[in-house]
């Protein structure tokens, strides 16, 4: 695999271990770092600055009996409801996506957006949203800006934008300021995972009319 | 108020007395034959130990020890996070609950013991204040089954002591920062917007921590 050139921001990676992102934030961030073993380690030391949170903390009183009251639950837990490995199909997307697919890029409940364009939105909390574009190769995505934050992982093929090549592995982060016209590189067909905290304000007539449709 | 040490004393009444200073770094080596080999003083971090116990024999001593140092903790944790006292002790115990099912996959070489059990506690955070599950990265592909390397987990442990002491000498109004961040009350570019001063900016002791950490976990 090309190694990944564009990386998850501190401030995403603190907010992720912090578990203050919206759901589907976090479903792009956990994907990218399946993928990605330097985004990996450092999510791994944010979560150290939580472990050092915690083990600062003043204690508190606990009530009498807290301690026997775990042990009960304990031993009341079903053993089954310890979820340990996620199952996963050999193929191009990381389990924690898989999960929310419910298998792998054959499984997904593509709907088809114009243009030879695809989509399928995955289900999450409403805070944010999040899809999969599948994008034939050659194809432009129409030109657009952000109100909110946007986040474009590729899973497969690649896009260029004025920001640079993104291929697999590689995620761009995009707020207010960026204008970008993404195009899928020839080739292959582009799938990306992209999570946005507002509608995308499209900058032609023609996908403006369509956005209601496209629930972007 | 009481301390954790000594509620956990009062309540745990059927459970072997709990010997002070169990996590010294000392350490009771228990080999696959159930031998017992002691004094092995590895430089390992705190309450690794305890962890052992439980993973291999379910020892309820041990948890007793964590739950006495921890639960209180997690639990003002959660309260400084916006849960009642009430919310919060329930949390608490299901994080310990879950330590306890879940000890098997604890791994020193990937965390100490209190990062483990801030991730344990975060997620069921998510859970209870959200109603929303967080997805986690792909598991790596190295067996649970294999033992983790004393290199590994010594360089681990090591490198989260420093962060923890960097954390511990920043001032006072700085540290609170970082803590806000991690209670949910303060977003990253609020940090910096409260300081005028980008987090790695005003923190470069973390930073420089945090950088180290990353480079042990690769």
């Amino acid at each position: 695999m090309e190694k990944i050139k564009h990386h998850l921001t501190d401030e995403i990676l603190m907010a992720y271990s912090a578990g203050t992102l919206p759901e589907a934030f976090n479903l792009v961030v956990a994907t990218h770092i399946s993928l990605c073993d330097e985004c990996r380690a450092a999510a791994d030391s944010y979560d150290a600055l939580g472990g050092a949170v915690l083990e600062d903390q003043e204690v508190v009183t606990i009530s009498d009996g807290a301690l026997k009251a775990t042990l009960k639950l304990i031993s009341e837990m079903p053993k089954d409801a310890i979820k340990t490995m996620h199952a996963r199909k050999p193929g191009i997307f990381p389990a924690p996506l898989q999960d929310y697919v419910g298998g792998d890029a054959d499984s997904v409940e593509w709907r088809s957006v114009g243009m030879g364009v695809k989509q399928a939105v995955l289900k999450t909390s409403k805070e944010a949203s999040v899809r999969l574009l599948y994008i034939p190769a050659g194809v432009a995505m129409p030109d657009h800006s952000h109100k909110g934050k946007e986040m474009t992982l590729v899973l497969q093929g690649a896009f260029s934008d004025e920001d640079g090549r993104f291929a697999r592995g590689d995620i761009e982060i995009a707020d207010q300021e960026l204008h970008h016209h993404p195009v899928a590189e020839e080739g292959e067909d582009c799938i990306c995972l992209t999570a946005t905290d507002a509608p995308l304000k499209f900058n032609s007539l023609i996908p403006r009319i369509a956005q209601p449709f496209l629930r972007i | 108020m009481l301390t954790g040490i000594q509620s956990a004393e009062e309540k745990g009444a059927n459970l072997p007395p709990i010997p002070y200073g169990a996590n010294a770094g000392q350490r009771i080596r228990v080999i696959e034959s159930g031998q017992v080999s002691v004094n092995e003083t590895l430089e390992q971090g705190p309450w690794i130990a305890q962890m052992e116990r439980i993973q291999a024999a379910q020892d309820q001593s041990a948890f007793a020890e964590l739950f006495a140092h921890f639960a209180p903790r997690v639990k003002a944790f959660l309260m400084k996070s916006g849960a009642n006292d009430t919310l919060a002790e329930e949390i608490a115990q299901e994080v310990m609950a879950t330590l306890w099912h879940k000890a098997h996959m604890f791994d020193p070489s990937r965390a100490s013991v209190a990062t483990w059990i801030f991730t344990i506690a975060r997620n069921r955070k998510i859970d209870a204040f959200r109603k929303q599950r967080r997805p986690e990265p792909e598991d790596l592909t190295w067996g649970p089954e294999a033992e983790p390397d004393q290199e590994d987990v010594l360089a681990l442990q090591q490198e989260t002591d420093k962060l923890a002491q960097a954390m511990s000498e920043l001032p006072e109004k700085q540290r609170e920062l970082i803590e806000r961040a991690y209670f949910g009350d303060l977003s990253h570019s609020e940090i910096a917007d409260e300081t005028g001063l980008p987090l790695g900016t005003i923190k470069s002791r973390i930073r420089l921590a945090l950088e180290r950490l990353r480079h042990a976990m690769k």
